[in-house]
């Protein structure tokens, strides 16, 4: 007797993609010049062509933004600003099964997360911005902060919704428009995204969506008429930004890389710290830069982590991201799997040992099992380098302060995980740990109202919460204007 | 005495493998159940999982009102579900007060329904407040009339005051009774001991001293058989297994109403302790109301269509 799950694939009937794309300018939808194909890497089938937006491209959405902002957006009132970013959250709730089966197709994350997790969060970032917009003036912000006026935004291929909605509300909530550049592989959610603006009849250029490669995106990084840069991707990308912009007076939040650290006291309580290395790592693919990518298990308990880890493990469902059981999609690009696949014969040639269920991969698409390579150190470049795949590093500790001293020890700054069941330890861990999130029993949470953002080479700034919004704002200070 | 080599029966023997039990965190768990309640079962899955959970059934009634007459209607709706499809298979067994045995036996024995156990509520049921005598010769009066399977329940006031002792030495006495003629199950009424850390605990003192099954609830408090609360057991049995290699059976009763509910607790079963507990022998649901609408859903697979409740018989 066994429990087969007979396939459950979402319909994906309530998507209509258009053969070809053009860029979002202005408040309607303007023909590129150059094309490239977006695939579902689950499939390698071509979902569409998206236009590969150059510099006069990104010119006109920028005179676009500014236009929008000096004549309309900059003259309405914080509570009027608001109705739009409430109207925008409804629909997009109302859409959200259109927009969790695109993102899936676009993106190969599996249905599970784009419906439970991707899309109500973006919802929930807009309806929470939507709430600031008139009582900035009262946040503790500064006397009458003002928005910079055109925002470029520039945001990856994890989350592409949920990193357009983390950029797009607070923005717009704080009186900035915006020109936003969606990552290469991932733009059709973002394109859908513009439907709804005009669904919600924003008022036209203040959001501008030009899609393209890295060079669309220098051009907005480099363009004179942009004030503030968002910048979500990779630490190499964010140090190319900080460099160009700096020698202007660009303001920028950049959210990069990470390799969060993910500590297991000998106190931990066993099970749901297992659930909780599995959420760090093989949630979205371990596309997350925020990701538990480094366990660090008090070698006490050690073994019976593993060994349950393993089983876990072997209950990961691999495979088609449309079918509602499946837990782990497909990775995102050909090229993100060959780097996956480089680190991890670094992990082997290093002598680490690695270990996946088994589990049957599709020959068509991009794959890559659940592994973990236990038997790592500091010394590993799998211990050191970001692998943004479902890839764990294992690494032990004697003493709390060893912990901390090894999770400290990176570049990195970004997320940390602590499980015990003891408070003070909790407490403690939390004050020493150099990481802009810490979750303590549990992890890969968010909300809207918490900020997020990284130590070191993990970036600059906070995103949500109130520290997001002053991201997007000059004070009176500033301005010269109290 | 050495119950599997783990404990020597002593409270301070039983305290100490209570203590190195992992914590469970009530957050976490909670969110592997609701995780686990998102799968989606159709079609060929559904329609196994609505067989097996007809035969895991132990169809219940544990009323003041109960009667020789309601009792025997209980046992023909136990042997044949489905009067008009024969392939629809028995129940796991019939779960009757004491008094009600040898009735619900006699009368499954005469209409071909010797394949079905009967299991009698024991200890006094369902608060467990009397003495250790009353609760043995209750426990023997049940097996006297026929019964295969024991479901007793603890004494959560011992429970709750620390008294592991006397909770552990209480189920070794029914299980010296039961012997090789009844199977035990240990009720700990988990919407009593409340947290997870005590549904650990109880789990583990029961499997010690003996038990065959772990089971949720009397059905008499809520909440009762949650799937958190199903899970942090599912997880206990896969530990002991683990420990002793002896699989021990899980019994969620009370609350599981829908073909619905019965399936996430299926699949909490195939992704916790693992497929090898998807059987009668080792995983049963207390219910009564549940038989018809795993009829009716079971019905509306094979037809298309969802008949009139008219269709299904009432008991």
């Amino acid at each position: 007797m066994t429990f087969e799950y007979a396939p459950a694939p979402e319909s994906r009937s309530i998507v209509s993609i258009k053969p070809k794309y053009g860029h979002f300018i202005n408040g309607s939808f303007v023909a590129g010049k150059k094309h490239f194909p977006t695939i579902n890497p689950a499939t390698e089938e071509i979902l569409s062509h998206i236009s590969l937006g150059g510099a006069s491209d990104v010119d006109k959405a920028v005179m676009a933004a500014q236009k929008a902002y000096t004549k309309t957006w900059s003259k309405l009132t914080g509570k009027e600003r608001g109705k739009y970013l409430y109207r925008i959250a409804r629909i997009l709730q109302e859409r959200a099964r259109e927009f969790a089966v695109l993102e899936t197709l676009d993106n190969g994350k599996p249905i599970r997360e784009t419906r439970d997790i991707d899309i109500p969060l973006v919802a929930a970032h807009f309806f929470y911005h939507a709430g600031w917009a008139d009582k900035l003036d009262y946040a503790g912000l500064g006397h009458s902060p003002a928005p910079y006026g055109v925002a470029g935004q520039i945001i990856p291929w994890n989350f592409p919704l949920l990193m357009l909605a983390w950029k797009v509300a607070p923005a717009l909530a704080t009186g900035n428009t915006v020109v936003l550049k969606p990552a290469e592989t991932t733009s059709l959610t973002a394109l859908l995204f513009a439907e709804v603006c005009q669904q919600a009849e924003l008022p036209d250029g203040v959001v501008n969506i030009v899609t393209g490669d890295g060079s669309t995106g220098a051009a907005i990084v480099n363009h004179p008429g942009i004030h503030k840069i968002a910048f979500t991707g990779s630490t190499d990308v964010g140090k190319k930004i900080a460099r160009a912009i700096a020698s202007t007076d660009k303001k920028a939040t950049l959210e990069l890389g990470g390799k969060g650290a993910n500590i297991v006291f000998d106190d931990a309580p066993v099970d749901e710290t297992v659930e909780g290395i599995v959420n760090g790592i093989f949630f979205n693919q371990g596309h997350v830069c925020c990701a538990g990518s480094r366990l660090i298990v008090q070698e006490s308990i050690a073994e019976e982590i593993i060994e349950k880890l393993k089983v876990r493990m072997a209950k990961i469902r691999v495979g088609d991201p449309l079918d509602k059981n499946t837990d782990l999609g497909a990775i995102n690009s050909k090229e993100q799997l060959n780097k996956i696949n480089e680190l991890s014969a670094v992990g082997d040639a290093e002598g680490a040992e690695r270990w996946s269920p088994q589990c049957t991969l599709s020959n068509k698409g991009y794959w890559f099992a659940p592994t973990i390579f236990t038997g790592v150190t500091q010394a590993h470049r799998i211990a050191q380098e970001e692998i943004f795949g479902p890839v764990l590093s294992v690494l032990t500790f004697r003493t709390p302060q060893e912990a901390i001293d090894k999770a400290n020890n990176s570049p990195f700054g970004l997320s940390a995980g602590i499980w015990s069941e003891k408070g003070s330890r909790i407490f403690w861990a939390s004050q020493h740990l150099k990481a802009g999130v810490i979750w303590a029993n549990t992890f890969n949470k968010f909300d809207p109202a918490s900020p997020f953002g990284g130590y070191k080479e993990s970036g600059w700034g906070r995103e949500g919460g109130k520290h997001g919004l002053a991201a997007y704002l000059k004070n009176g200070k500033e301005t010269g204007a109290k | 005495m050495s119950f599997y080599g783990l404990v020597d029966g002593s409270e301070k023997s039983l305290i100490h493998f209570l203590d190195q039990l992992s914590g469970v965190d009530q957050v976490g768990a909670e969110a592997r159940a609701a995780m686990l309640a998102t799968r989606s079962i159709k079609t060929s899955s559904k329609k196994w999982a609505i067989e097996t959970a007809i035969s895991m059934v132990d169809l219940t009634t544990l009323e003041g009102a109960d009667t020789p007459g309601k009792v025997r209607a209980l046992c023909s709706k136990a042997v044949r579900p489905d009067p008009t499809d024969p392939t629809v298979p028995s129940v796991g067994a019939i779960c009757v007060y004491n008094d009600m045995v040898e009735i619900a036996r006699t009368h499954l024995d005469a209409i071909g329904g010797k394949h079905v156990p009967v299991a009698a509520v024991s200890t006094a049921f369902p608060s467990g407040r009397a003495s250790m005598e009353v609760k043995i010769q209750d426990t023997q009066d049940a097996i006297n009339a026929g019964a295969a399977e024991i479901d007793m329940v603890i004494d959560r006031g011992a429970f709750l005051a620390g008294k592991y002792g006397l909770v552990f030495d209480e189920i070794v006495k029914i299980r010296e009774v039961c012997g090789d003629k009844a199977h035990l199950k240990v009720i700990f009424e988990t919407g009593e001991l409340v947290t997870y850390d005590n549904v650990r605990k109880a789990s583990y003192l029961a499997m010690l001293a003996g038990a065959d099954f772990i089971k949720t609830s009397t059905g008499k408090v809520a909440p009762a058989a949650t799937p958190p609360v199903v899970l942090v057991m599912l997880e206990a049995v896969r530990d002991f297994y683990s420990m002793t290699k002896r699989r021990i059976g899980v019994k969620p009763a009370g609350g599981i109403r829908t073909t619905k509910d019965a399936i996430k607790q299926l699949v909490l079963v195939n992704e916790t302790a693992g497929p090898e507990w998807l059987t009668p022998n080792l995983f049963r649901i207390g219910a009564s109301a549940l038989l018809n609408d795993l009829l009716m859903q079971r019905m509306k697979m094979s037809d298309g269509y969802y008949a009139s409740p008219n269709y299904v018989t009432i008991d």
